[in-house]
C-alpha cells in the first residue's frame, strides 16, 4: 500500500519537474559554472591540482549543489496543493518519495558534476567501483538528510539561508565520511581499507532516513 | 522536575560545591607536570563545562520530544532554555579550552576531534536560534524547533563516534595521550574535579531554571496586557481604556 503510494508520488514529481524544465536544468548549470569558477579560480592547467584538493573541492561543489536542489522540494508547489496532498496521503509516503526522487536528482547532478570536473581538472582515480558506490552513497545521504531539513526550512520566512545554516551541521558527518572514502578510492587503496568507513557511511544514512520518517509526520501537520 | 526546580536544598549544595571548587581548586595542591605546570588548575573549570553542556542539551532535546508527544507552552519554555543555556556552557567551554591551549598547545585552535565536535554542536544549536527567531506562530515555532532539535541530536551522535576516528586528540587519553588517571594518581585532582563536576551541572540547571521563571512571568505579563486591550473590544479600538483616539 505505503509501496504503491510512494510510487505514485515518485512518479508524479518527475512529471512535475519535465513538465517546467527550467529548474531542472538551472541546477545542471549551476553544478557546470561552479566547476568552471573554480577552475578558472585556481588558474589551473589540467590536472595540476593535489588530491586532497581535487577531493575536497569536488565534494563541496557537490554540497552546495545538493543543497541549492533539495532547497526546492517543498517551496515548490503552492500551499493549497500541498493541502491536497495532506488530505489523499500518509505523511510517510511523502517523505519517502521526495527522498527517492532526490536520490535520482542528486545522481544525476553527481554524474553530471564528475564529468565536467573531470573534463576541465583531469582525475586520478584509481578504484572506480569504489568511488561509484560512495558517490551513490553521498547521494542518498545528502538526499535523505537535506530533503528533511527543506521540510523544516519551508515552513519560514527566509527559507533559502535557513535551509544551509540548518543543513551545513547536520551534513557534516556525512560528508566527512564520503570525503575519506573518496580519497581511499582515488589513491586506489584496496576496498578491504574502507570497509568500516562505508559501513558507518550507510549507518548514517538509516539513522537519517529513520529519524525523517519518525519525524516528518509532526513537520506535516503542522 | 517542576517541583525540583522549586526547592532549595540542591540549590544550597550547588554553592557550597561551586565555593569549595573555586577555594580548593585555586589554593590546594595539584601534580607538577611539565608543560601543563599550574594552568592544569582549569581542569576544574573548562572540563566541566562540557559535562554541563551535554547535560543540559540533552535535557532539552528530552523536553523537545515531550513537546511532539503533548504539546504545551510550558515544555517549550523547558526546551528552549535549556538549550540556551547549554550554549552558554558551550560557549564557555570553548572560550577556556582555547584559552587553556594556547598555553599548553601553542595555538588556540587545532583540527582536534573534540575542539570540532564542540564547535559543529555550537553551529547546530545558533541554527536553532536563528529558526525559532524566523517563525512568528507560537505553536508552529515550539512543534519545528522541537522536531530540528531531535533531528539535529540524533545527527550529533553519530558525529561524537566518527571525528576520533579521523584525526588524533590531544585531549588526554587520545592519541597515545595518557589519559586523566596518570594525573592523578595521588587522587588530589579528582578530590575537586568531581565536586567541580557536580557543582557546575547543578549551576547551569539553576541557571536554566531562573530564566525560565523570567520566560513564565513575561509571559503572563503579555497575557494580561492582552487581557487590557481586548476588554473594551465594544470599542472596536483595541486600545486600552481610557486611551482616546
Amino acid at each position: 500500500m505505503l509501496w504503491k503510494e510512494i510510487k505514485l508520488l515518485v512518479r508524479k514529481e518527475i512529471v512535475l519537474e519535465w513538465r517546467q524544465r527550467y529548474a531542472f536544468n538551472s541546477i545542471l548549470l549551476y553544478v557546470v559554472s561552479a566547476v568552471f569558477v573554480c577552475f578558472l579560480s585556481f588558474n589551473l592547467q589540467r590536472g595540476a591540482l593535489n588530491v586532497v584538493t581535487w577531493n575536497a573541492l569536488f565534494w563541496i561543489i557537490m554540497l552546495f549543489a545538493a543543497i541549492n536542489a533539495i532547497a526546492k522540494s517543498f517551496t515548490q508547489e503552492q500551499y493549497g496543493r500541498q493541502i491536497y496532498y495532506y488530505t489523499i496521503s500518509s505523511p510517510q509516503g511523502i517523505i519517502l518519495s521526495k527522498m527517492l526522487y532526490n536520490v535520482g536528482l542528486m545522481l544525476i547532478l553527481a554524474f553530471t558534476c564528475l564529468s565536467v570536473y573531470t573534463l576541465v581538472m583531469g582525475n586520478d582515480i584509481q578504484h572506480w567501483g569504489l568511488f561509484m558506490v560512495n558517490l551513490f552513497l553521498g547521494a542518498i545521504g545528502f538526499s535523505s538528510s537535506l530533503t528533511m531539513v527543506s521540510g523544516i526550512a519551508s515552513k519560514t520566512n527566509n527559507s533559502s539561508t535557513l535551509m544551509a545554516i540548518l543543513g551545513f551541521p547536520i551534513i557534516i558527518p556525512m560528508l566527512l565520511m564520503v570525503i575519506r572514502v573518496s580519497k581511499n578510492a582515488i589513491d586506489g587503496l584496496d576496498i578491504s581499507v574502507s570497509y568500516d568507513d562505508l559501513i558507518i557511511l550507510v549507518a548514517i544514512n538509516v539513522i537519517v532516513a529513520t529519524v525523517s520518517y519518525i519525524l516528518f509526520p509532526y513537520l506535516w501537520r503542522s | 522536575m517542576s517541583s525540583l526546580l522549586k526547592k532549595n536544598w540542591w540549590k544550597v549544595i550547588t554553592v557550597i560545591l561551586l565555593v569549595y571548587t573555586i577555594i580548593g581548586g585555586l589554593l590546594f595542591e595539584v601534580p607538577r607536570l611539565a608543560i601543563l605546570n599550574e594552568t592544569i588548575r582549569a581542569l576544574f573549570f573548562h572540563v566541566p563545562m562540557w559535562f554541563g553542556m551535554l547535560i543540559l542539551l540533552t535535557i532539552s532535546v528530552v523536553y523537545s520530544i515531550k513537546y511532539l508527544r503533548a504539546p504545551s507552552q510550558m515544555v517549550d519554555n523547558y526546551a528552549i532554555e535549556f538549550a540556551n543555556t547549554g550554549i552558554v556552557f558551550g560557549v564557555l567551554g570553548i572560550l577556556t579550552g582555547s584559552l587553556w591551549a594556547n598555553f599548553t598547545w601553542g595555538t588556540f585552535w587545532t583540527s582536534d576531534p573534540k575542539l570540532n565536535g564542540a564547535a559543529i554542536a555550537m553551529l547546530i544549536y545558533f541554527a536553532y536560534l536563528i529558526l525559532r527567531n524566523s517563525l512568528d506562530d507560537e505553536q508552529q515555532r515550539a512543534k519545528i524547533s522541537a522536531i530540528y532539535n531531535v533531528f539535529a541530536f540524533a545527527t550529533l551522535i553519530p558525529l561524537l563516534f566518527i571525528l576520533p576516528r579521523l584525526t588524533d586528540s590531544l585531549h588526554p587519553g587520545n592519541g597515545g595521550n595518557p589519559g586523566f588517571n596518570s594525573y592523578d594518581l595521588d587522587s588530589k585532582l579528582r578530590l575537586v574535579f568531581y565536586p567541580a563536576v557536580i557543582g557546575w551541572a547543578l549551576f547551569g540547571v539553576w541557571l536554566a531554571s531562573l530564566r525560565l521563571r523570567a520566560r513564565v512571568i513575561n509571559q503572563k505579563i503579555n497575557e494580561k496586557i492582552e487581557e487590557q486591550y481586548n476588554q473594551p473590544s465594544e470599542s472596536h479600538t483595541g486600545l486600552p481604556a481610557g486611551h482616546s483616539v
